[in-house]
């Protein structure tokens, strides 16, 4: 067996700071996000791009960090969830409206779902329920049922208020 | 100045306290953790579905970059195997067949996933590289993926001591009554059914961190569990023999369990034992396709059923004789679920007077299959109300009409079954009316003609189901083969100024307890919500425990804490009869304030417990200093959530493609304390159950390979796959907790799958279909309608 290619420096902005550590070329963005710089808030859910769950914003598009190298992002900037908040011990209104829809049960898939319904809101500030249920599509939640979820991004962009 | 205090009481959707951490990515979940010198765990699977391990070759593997060890079943002879915690007896009275079901494979391999081998490496692709180079001589042997091969005749043994592979031969119900009724019926209407295999897929893949503290002898084990207390029970006693008061287990924050995280699996044992061998942390976390192949798998019923009736279509007796696939081990409750979470609900919401259920369970070269979300309860929901819509239509009786004509009526409670249970209370007419009222069924025909106009076939069906959770009185399971207690405890600690810390041996993965606890007791306490906070998942902060699983977390361990406040007040009352110089009995007590009957002399329960933890002032020589109370609760029945679930759907004839148009859920969980957190369990358990309908399935094929392995194989419901799903509640309490309350985690994935199905058959009626199985894919709707339609010129 060959011996496995030396450990490479790698440097993304992360949340707006730029983070560097040295790992190996085979590290996934997720596993660089968890492993080596303790931003666990980004989860791992089927590890072949199916679920969603580890899914982060890459220059501001959603993409599946499971599925793609730290390497191939060098330089460019990521935002996870522990940067979605506009500050410390805040939450922005898209998280809240989470809260408020009861969007969120176990947990597990929503840092991920807000990345899909972050980007979604960037694009199209009042989305129907379809284009939600679209826009969730490639995201899977076992808990909720994503009725709640639906709820939470109207909720988010002004339309209606969800569960009283 | 008023101050406008919202209400957070019982009853108040309130926010959930759990949710900030979840939303800002803060939850820590057990992969989250990184202990010190955290080594790394893969274990090897067997590719096979049977085999015998002729060698393993490690030497290879032990030489790789990174390894720290590598462990085989040899390694681990001496450890006892997983413990089963139910024990069955056949219909002659003999004790199931329970083969060993070790750690690491042990000369033989009876599934694909079955554990054969652990590598611990420096790091994890390092202990996966390692995995891969170990050398498994295996002789592979012919496999039963089925139940039908695995009891043919000549069909592989899979365990030496289960002859013919039957794992137990069970039977409960009155035969000769049932037997008699049938044959003196006007109809007897019968149909057979498969209830399809699924894998419950928490989005959190299981995980699990042993540790060893070399100082103190002390292990820890983190473990994405619903039971932690249970685990370091089982486990301790009976896999590692470890004292409990040397075994901490956690379960911090769980991404998910319906059901599948209750049972002991072996890599938690594995990484506990390596950790004391290794002397340091060793963690494993599943990948999603060892969660396939390692996860308890639920369902998997193949029954025939058959139903007796009288002239107005008054059911007589019900005769069920069920093949229950238990997969290659017996999983830790997996006996149960066919038998006693199954049978006993045979009665549904009717007065059926005579029935009789036997059941065969069967090994098999497959995942082992143990309760999932309902677990039993949606077997036997499922048959009961597609039985009951076929006996309609071969009646020519309208499904809703031989439904109420058969109902226990609201004033028969309790009502005994001839299935062992008593249901306390219940109103099926009342959950039926609502739910016709909210789906409109009353104008279902407009809209079915409006869908053929528009080339589609609409149809509309109803199941009004009961269930039984809130497990269990200890006694009672006791005698029927349950080898532990069923009650659960809660500890309610007021603080020295008045904040209070609750303790619970429930756990929670998604159901909101730190909220719905905290507002239970922040309600009968009179404290704050926010000063409320509960603590679960840790055998080394709560007393002990059962945990989370059968709708049981309220009704049992809410009842648990309500007894231990009765116990703080009787004291606090006490205490205050000493601070205010009259009698105890003149001390009355009302959401946070102890009061002398009849007069304004009052203290706050934060003055009381400020007493009774700085005692100068104190009836010292009778009473204990502090303020901190433990009550164990044993219910004294199971409850009885029941209620009426409708589906709309419509199909597309020339894909077979359904769509759920519209789902109404009208179901009665008692007492609701949070309606927020109701729903929400109820659309997601709704959301299963439309799984379950319309896409799951667990596939294997004739060599025991499963072929739906991973999430591009096997369907989970996406949001545009399920409807908008209409939920609401209609409450009588149950009669014998101090809650009223009955329990709301599986009523979705229980009442749902014959709604949708029965709602299809009914769209597909001008196609001659009496039936059709789950799920009902595209595929087999397709086939149906193209094998009937008359032949279309090409």
């Amino acid at each position: 067996m060959l011996a496995p290619p030396s450990p490479v420096t790698v440097e993304i902005i992360v949340n707006g700071t730029p983070r560097r550590a040295c790992v190996e070329p085979r590290t996934t963005l997720v596993d660089f996000l968890r492993e080596h710089l303790g931003l666990t808030g980004t989860h791992i859910g089927c590890e072949h791009g199916i679920c969603g769950a580890c899914s982060v914003l890459l220059e501001g598009e959603p993409v599946r960090a499971c599925c793609l190298f730290a390497l191939q992002v060098e330089g460019l900037s990521v935002t996870t969830v522990e940067g979605l908040a506009p500050a410390r011990g805040e939450l922005s209104r898209l998280q809240n409206a989470f809260c408020e829809a009861h969007a969120l049960q176990c947990g597990y898939c929503t840092p991920g779902m807000l990345i899909a319904c972050h980007d979604l809101l960037a694009r199209n500030p009042r989305p129907s329920e379809e284009e939600i249920r679209e826009a969730i599509g490639g995201n899977l939640c076992r808990c909720t049922g994503y009725q709640q979820i639906v709820d939470a991004v109207k909720l988010a962009s002004g339309q209606e208020a969800a569960h009283g | 100045m008023n101050v406008v205090v919202p209400f957070e009481g019982i009853g108040a959707s309130v926010r959930r306290k759990e949710d900030p951490r979840f939303l800002s990515g803060r939850g820590q979940y057990t992969d989250d953790i990184v202990r010190p010198n955290q080594a790394y765990a893969c274990i090897l699977r067997s590719p096979h579905a049977h085999a015998a391990i002729r060698g393993i070759d490690t030497a290879a593997a032990k030489a790789m970059p990174g390894v720290l060890a590598v462990f085989t079943g040899a390694d681990m002879a001496g450890i006892g195997g997983l413990p089963c915690g139910w024990q069955i007896h056949s219909k002659d009275g003999s004790p199931m067949a329970e083969p060993k079901h070790p750690v690491l494979a042990e000369g033989k391999v009876r599934h694909v996933g079955d554990p054969v081998a652990v590598v611990v490496a420096e790091t994890r692709a390092q202990a996966r590289d390692a995995a891969e180079a170990i050398v498994v001589d295996y002789e592979v042997l012919p496999a039963a993926a089925t139940m039908e091969a695995a009891l043919a005749p000549g069909a592989p043994a899979i365990h030496e001591g289960a002859p013919g592979n039957i794992c137990y031969d069970w039977h409960l119900g009155d035969k000769a009554a049932t037997d008699a009724a049938f044959a003196a019926a006007h109809k007897v209407v019968s149909f057979e059914t498969s209830n399809n295999r699924l894998v419950p897929n928490a989005m959190e893949p299981r995980a699990a961190i042993g540790d060893y503290d070399t100082a103190t002898g002390e292990y820890t084990l983190w473990t994405t569990s619903q039971n932690p207390h249970v685990i370091r029970l089982l486990m301790g006693a009976f896999v590692l023999q470890i004292p409990e008061a040397k075994l901490r287990v956690i379960a911090p924050d769980v991404g998910g369990g319906f059901g599948s995280k209750i049972f002991h699996y072996a890599e938690e044992a594995i990484v506990t034992w390596a950790a004391g061998r290794l002397g340091r942390p060793v963690k494993w976390t599943a990948d999603r396709t060892e969660s396939f192949m390692s996860d308890a798998h639920g369902r998997d019923h193949v029954t025939k059923a058959e139903l007796a009736l009288d002239k107005d279509g008054k059911f007589l007796a019900l005769r069920v004789s069920t093949l229950a696939n238990m997969g290659a081990y017996l999983s830790t409750f997996a006996p149960s679920v066919p038998t006693y979470l199954y049978a006993t609900l045979l009665a549904g919401c009717y007065t059926t007077p005579a029935i009789y259920a036997e059941v065969k369970a069967v090994f098999t070269n497959t995942v082992p299959v143990d309760a999932y979300r309902g677990a039993g309860r949606p077997e036997a929901t499922f048959l009961l109300e597609r039985l009951v819509d076929i006996a309609a239509a071969e009646m020519g009786m309208d499904r809703i009409e031989i439904r109420r004509r058969n109902f226990i009526p609201p004033d028969a409670f309790p009502y005994q079954t001839p299935v062992a249970l008593q249901y306390d209370s219940g109103n099926y007419h009342a959950t039926l009316d609502a739910a016709l009222q909210a789906a409109d069924w009353a104008g279902f025909e407009a809209r079915r003609a409006e869908a053929a106009r528009r080339g589609r076939l609409r149809g509309i069906g109803c199941s009004t189901y009961i269930e039984a959770c809130g497990i269990a009185p200890s006694a009672v399971v006791g005698s029927l083969g349950a080898r532990a207690g069923l009650y659960e405890v809660g500890t309610i600690r007021v603080h020295p100024t008045g904040s209070v810390t609750v303790l619970t041996g429930a756990h929670s993965h998604g159901q909101g307890h730190e909220t719905t606890f905290a507002q239970l007791v922040a309600d009968q306490l009179g404290v704050p919500l926010a000063q409320v906070e509960v603590v679960h998942g840790d055998t080394a902060r709560v007393p002990f425990g059962m945990g989370t699983y059968g709708s049981r977390s309220l009704a049992v361990g809410g009842s648990a804490m309500v007894k231990a406040m009765d116990k703080i007040i009787a004291k606090g009352k006490r205490i205050a009869a000493h601070l205010m110089e009259a009698s105890v009995e003149d001390v009355e007590f009302d959401r946070g304030t102890f009061r002398v009957a009849g007069t304004d002399k009052t203290k706050s329960l934060a003055e009381i417990a400020l007493a009774a933890y700085v005692p100068h002032n104190y009836p010292i020589e009778e009473l204990e200093p502090g303020l901190e109370e433990t009550a164990f609760y044993d219910p004294k029945n199971f409850t009885y959530p029941g209620g009426c679930h409708i589906a709309e759907v419509e199909i597309d004839p020339e894909t077979g493609q359904v769509q759920v148009v519209n789902f109404t859920a009208v179901d009665d969980v008692g007492r609701v304390i949070n309606p927020m957190i109701v729903e929400g369990q109820v659309q997601g358990g709704v959301a299963q159950g439309v799984g379950q309908a319309l896409l799951e399935q667990a596939v294997y094929d004739a060599e025991g390979q499963l072929l739906s392995g991973s999430m591009m194989d096997y369907c989970l419901p996406r949001a545009e796959d399920l409807p908008p799903v209409g939920v609401a509640t209609h409450t009588t309490l149950c009669t014998h907790n101090p809650l009223g309350v009955k329990g709301c985690g599986e009523v979705g994935a229980i009442g749902s799958p014959p709604a949708v199905i029965n709602a299809v058959v009914d769209a597909l009626r001008d196609y001659g279909v009496r039936h059709i199985e789950m799920p009902a894919t595209p595929q087999r709707i397709w086939s149906i309608i193209h094998a009937k339609r008359p032949a279309a010129a090409e």
